[in-house]
């Protein structure tokens, strides 16, 4: 294969600065991509592999009578038919969730969803399995299902989880954070109080690769490889082995190129156990890989909050607390992937952006009859919901006060000298300046002349409207002490070896699904010891080749693995120095580091290269005394805090009166994530997540019928944004560095899918504004700002 | 039944089940892999490969269907070791992240460029709209097709004038 050339062009941005360290820079991985080479699970096929397909419930709540499997079991090219009474015999019938409930891997008493998982079949290829699972016959005895949230606690509601001893009702959780006493002080003496529902509803995170594996069982070694679509390898290999009883030295699991996540790829959903479970009964490598329906009907959902939203402020325009009620649905099992501390994730910073005397949140969870899950959808841990609640009602606040959204943003900003800053509800934010990001993102939109043609347009009767938003994130997940996933602190390994002639190898816990890890990663070990990132190699996605850690979600890659990436590549250089020392025969006080070569202080001309002292290392001759041969480090980083990256969002929309399409004229994003390493790869989350956030605004939504049936159940039904639904965005930075990361970044892979939903939802609200509509639900269709134009209540959800 | 085609310039025959899709005949019988599946409903446009020079669908068609006809896939752009300038461009200005939509944008790409060397914003956009990208937001996927559009212009400019 030829290596690929760059060839700039006039006209476009150079991203090609050829760093060493951080900067501009192609991406190290796409030379696989562009060609069609990379490498997904679906790509993965094995001598004597088998086929599995998934015989999923019609229903959303019913009793299994019987299953006749004999038909299926007769096909020729059947090699195994296993039910959920078979995995009961084995005691894997039911696996735990990422949250400390259960969750059945085969449907054994009741289905519990539309979706949920009954038999699977494994056979010679992937048609004849799906033919095979038409031949399965099960009796249902249909009960009545719990699909409207509000009704789930009624004492009537039938019990979704009589699996759970003794359970009488469809409570999952209670949870609350925050003063209550001292919020209703100050929400009594307030001079002006508002409240709304506001719904965020039921999404999913689609990637375009669906879930699936292949599971190959070695009988003779006792060996498992998983090649399996998972944000979280080690995690996973964990879980496997307290699930199947199989020895965790036995397990490999790889993630290899992923087609994307979104948190969709952190839980492990029972298609993998029962691929496993497929290999271990053939003998024989099994692959899974669920179709478009499965992914959307029984992979994790997110979101489904309901929430009353109250604010307190005064009169001119001080807010004084805020206060919120929510309903959480859960669907059949707890599945939210989240801290075990955290059962509403970090809904806790629901505070936002502003400096608050008081704070308050009671939350109830329950179950109802759809699929489990309470991922985070580009999100970190729930933190969507909660920047969509305090920007969607401090724009309720604005409107009732009539003052401009941003004046009001910008009066109440916690200030620069207030960092670090506890929240009312206890958490620490580590840095932010606040109103310059904000002006920023004035200055870039034209803010005062966009205010002034919505007045003309308006005054012609067109529907104009801009809306704001303004985020702070917690991204970054630990430390350890706090956070933890079913026992497992939440911490990364990295490792790194220079090798003799001065290339390395940087092994990494986190697992990309395109986010450029190949190429950031390289770059952050560049920058601390000078080695060009083209001479790096970045090892991920395999456990038997890379430390443990927790994974890639939460937008805990950068900040986490990435501080743990600068901090090894920072031992090395100390070691390195020692090497250097004996090899300039200066003492270590006397040496000077610049990118790439330790030098004598005062004479640059005596000098040693990285490169040089990596071949000493390993090379003939002594080292220093009690220096050993070899040049390579490993760590674990265990983050002191969580980082809060931030930013000022402003959208641009018009409505068309004839027929209320939305159509998102303009969206200007700026984003503080702290250092910055590869501009081209932020900016490229940034437009990915301000996507997502059209897609949540105005199109998607997983919806129910009152018999529980998915409306959601294909990308027919449940609408992404294409190409024509976006505009070109336009972006801009401000840089305020974390404190207590070595490198001061905070992360910014999910900033705009938590960030555009409320500027996009304000924007509508404030188009609408003629119509005296304070504020409408998600998504935004047509017919919702149709049905709102004209002073149709909302739907329920 | 046997089927016979041309797939990226080389004569394939094989014995396939007749309701096979031309997606799964690429990756499974050929292990051209390059091709993805992303949905059952043709909406995501991850399996766009070419039938005699037009983008299609692959998981809409049958294999049979493509009998005696000519394909090309993503693996069959780069020609004698030269990058087609589409995955050049997708490269130079990040129209990818994940890469799982990347075959079938550049082979939509490649199309409309040879159809229209100087494509506008808004035909690039139209051009794309039937496939969906989840990771970049369509913006740099336009500057991309954009910049390829350019390079060829270049290229041509610089062959015109040597010759």
């Amino acid at each position: 294969m030829t290596t690929v050339g760059h060839r700039p062009l006039d006209g476009f941005e150079d991203n090609d600065q050829k760093p060493i360290g951080h900067g501009r820079m192609l991406r190290k991985e796409d030379p696989r991509f562009i060609r069609g080479m990379g490498r997904y699970c679906d790509d993965v096929q094995l001598p004597g592999m088998l086929h599995m397909a998934v015989l999923r419930s019609p229903v959303a709540h019913a009793r299994i009578v019987s299953i006749d499997t004999s038909a299926a079991e007769a096909h020729p090219k059947v090699k195994a038919v296993v039910t959920g009474a078979a995995l009961a015999e084995k005691g894997l019938a039911w696996m735990p969730t990422l949250s400390g409930d259960v969750q059945a891997v085969l449907a054994t008493d009741k289905v519990r969803f539309q979706g949920q998982e009954v038999a699977f079949v494994v056979a010679e290829d992937r048609y004849a399995a799906r033919d095979a699972l038409e031949l399965i016959d099960v009796e249902y005895d249909v009960l009545e299902p719990v699909i409207d949230v509000r009704k789930a606690l009624d004492p009537a509601a039938p019990v979704i989880r009589d699996d759970l001893e003794g359970k009488q009702n469809n409570h999952c959780f209670d949870w609350e954070t925050g003063d209550a006493e001292a919020t209703e002080a100050v929400f009594a003496s307030a001079d002006v109080v508002v409240s709304e529902d506001i719904v965020y509803p039921r999404v999913h995170p689609a990637p375009m690769e669906t879930c699936g594996c292949v599971a190959d069982y070695d009988r003779v070694e006792g060996r498992l490889t998983l090649w399996s679509t998972s944000q979280a390898p080690h995690a996973h290999r964990t879980l496997y082995a307290i699930v199947a009883g199989l020895p965790e030295h036995k397990i490999r699991v790889i993630s290899p190129d992923l087609g994307g996540g979104f948190g969709g790829k952190v839980p492990i959903y029972p298609g993998y156990v029962c691929a496993i479970v497929g290999s271990i009964v053939t003998g024989k490598p099994v692959k899974w890989m669920e179709d478009r329906s499965e992914n959307l009907t029984s992979t994790g959902f997110a979101r489904d909050y309901i929430m009353r939203g109250e604010i307190a402020a005064t009169r001119d325009g001080r807010i004084l607390a805020v206060r919120t009620n929510v309903l959480a649905d859960h669907g059949a099992f707890n599945g939210v992937a989240a801290p075990v501390k955290y059962p509403a994730g970090f809904f806790g910073v629901f505070t936002g952006s502003y400096d608050l005397q008081a704070a308050y949140c009671k939350m109830t969870a329950v179950f109802t009859n759809k699929a489990p899950g309470g991922v985070a959808y580009a999100c970190s841990f729930r933190i969507t919901e909660a920047v969509y609640l305090i920007e969607r009602i401090v724009d309720c606040l604005a409107y009732e006060l009539q003052m401009d959204p941003i004046e009001l943003r910008i009066k109440n900003f916690i200030q620069p000298d207030q960092f670090p800053y506890r929240t009312q509800t206890g958490w620490v934010y580590d840095s932010g300046d606040y109103e310059p990001t904000m002006r920023k993102a004035m200055e870039i939109a034209g803010y005062d002349e966009l205010r002034e043609e919505q007045a003309r347009r308006r005054a012609q009767g067109e529907l104009m409207g801009i809306g704001v938003s303004f985020f702070t994130e917690a991204v970054g997940a630990g430390p350890r002490k706090d956070m933890d996933i079913l026992g497992l602190g939440m911490a990364d390994g990295c490792e790194l070896r220079v090798h003799p002639t001065g290339k390395a190898v940087v092994r990494l816990s986190v697992q990309s699904q395109g986010q450029g890890h190949e190429t950031t990663f390289a770059q952050i070990v560049a920058e601390e010891i000078g080695i060009p990132p083209a001479d790096i190699d970045v090892v991920h996605g395999d456990t038997d080749q890379t430390p443990f850690g927790l994974g890639t979600y939460g937008s805990r890659s950068t900040p986490v693995s990435g501080a743990a990436a600068a901090l090894v590549a920072r031992k090395v250089r100390d070691k390195a120095r020692l090497i250097a020392s004996g090899m300039l025969e200066v003492s270590v006080a006397d040496l000077e580091w610049e990118k790439g070569s330790f030098h004598v202080k005062g004479d640059p001309a005596k000098c040693v290269t990285i490169q040089d002292i990596a071949m000493r290392a390993h090379g003939a001759g002594d080292l220093p005394e009690g220096v050993e041969g070899g040049l390579e480090a490993q760590i674990c980083y265990n983050p002191e805090n969580l980082t809060y990256p931030h930013g000022a969002y402003i959208c641009v929309v018009d409505i068309d009166p004839g027929t209320a399409q939305v159509k998102v004229r303009r969206f200007i994003a700026v984003d503080d994530c702290g250092t910055r390493i590869n501009p081209m790869i932020i900016e490229g989350q940034v437009h990915g997540g301000l996507t997502d956030g059209v897609g949540m605004a105005l199109m998607e939504m997983i919806a129910f019928d009152e018999d529980g049936n998915c409306l959601g159940g294909s990308l027919m039904d449940y609408l992404i944004p294409t190409s024509l639904e976006v505009p070109d965005w336009e972006t801009g930075f401000t840089v305020t560095p974390s404190p207590h990361h070595p490198i001061g970044a905070k992360g910014v892979g999910e900033s705009a899918t938590v960030g555009s939903p409320p500027a996009i939802v304000n924007a509508v609200l404030d188009a609408l504004k003629p119509f005296g509509i304070r504020h409408a639900d998600m998504p935004l269709t047509p017919s919702r700002v149709w049905d709102a134009m004209r002073g149709v209540p909302r739907p329920p959800i | 039944m046997r089927v016979s085609m041309t797939v990226n310039g080389e004569e394939i025959t094989r014995e396939i089940e007749g309701r096979l899709l031309l997606v799964h005949f690429l990756r499974d019988h050929l292990s051209l892999t390059g091709t993805h599946w992303g949905c059952d409903t043709s909406n995501c446009g991850t399996c766009v490969v070419w039938l005699d020079g037009e983008p299609v669908k692959s998981c809409t068609v049958l294999a049979a269907m493509a009998g005696g006809h000519e394909v090309r896939t993503v693996e069959g752009l780069e020609r004698d070791g030269e990058l087609d300038p589409v995955q050049q461009g997708f490269m130079e200005c990040h129209g990818l992240q994940c890469g799982f939509c990347t075959p079938g944008m550049l082979m939509t790409a490649r199309a409309l460029l040879d159809r229209n060397p100087s494509p506008s914003e808004a035909e690039i956009r139209e051009a794309i709209s039937g496939q969906i990208c989840r990771c970049t937001g369509y913006a740099t996927i336009v500057r991309s097709v954009r910049w390829a559009a350019a390079r060829e212009a270049a290229d041509s400019e610089t062959t015109g004038s040597m010759s």
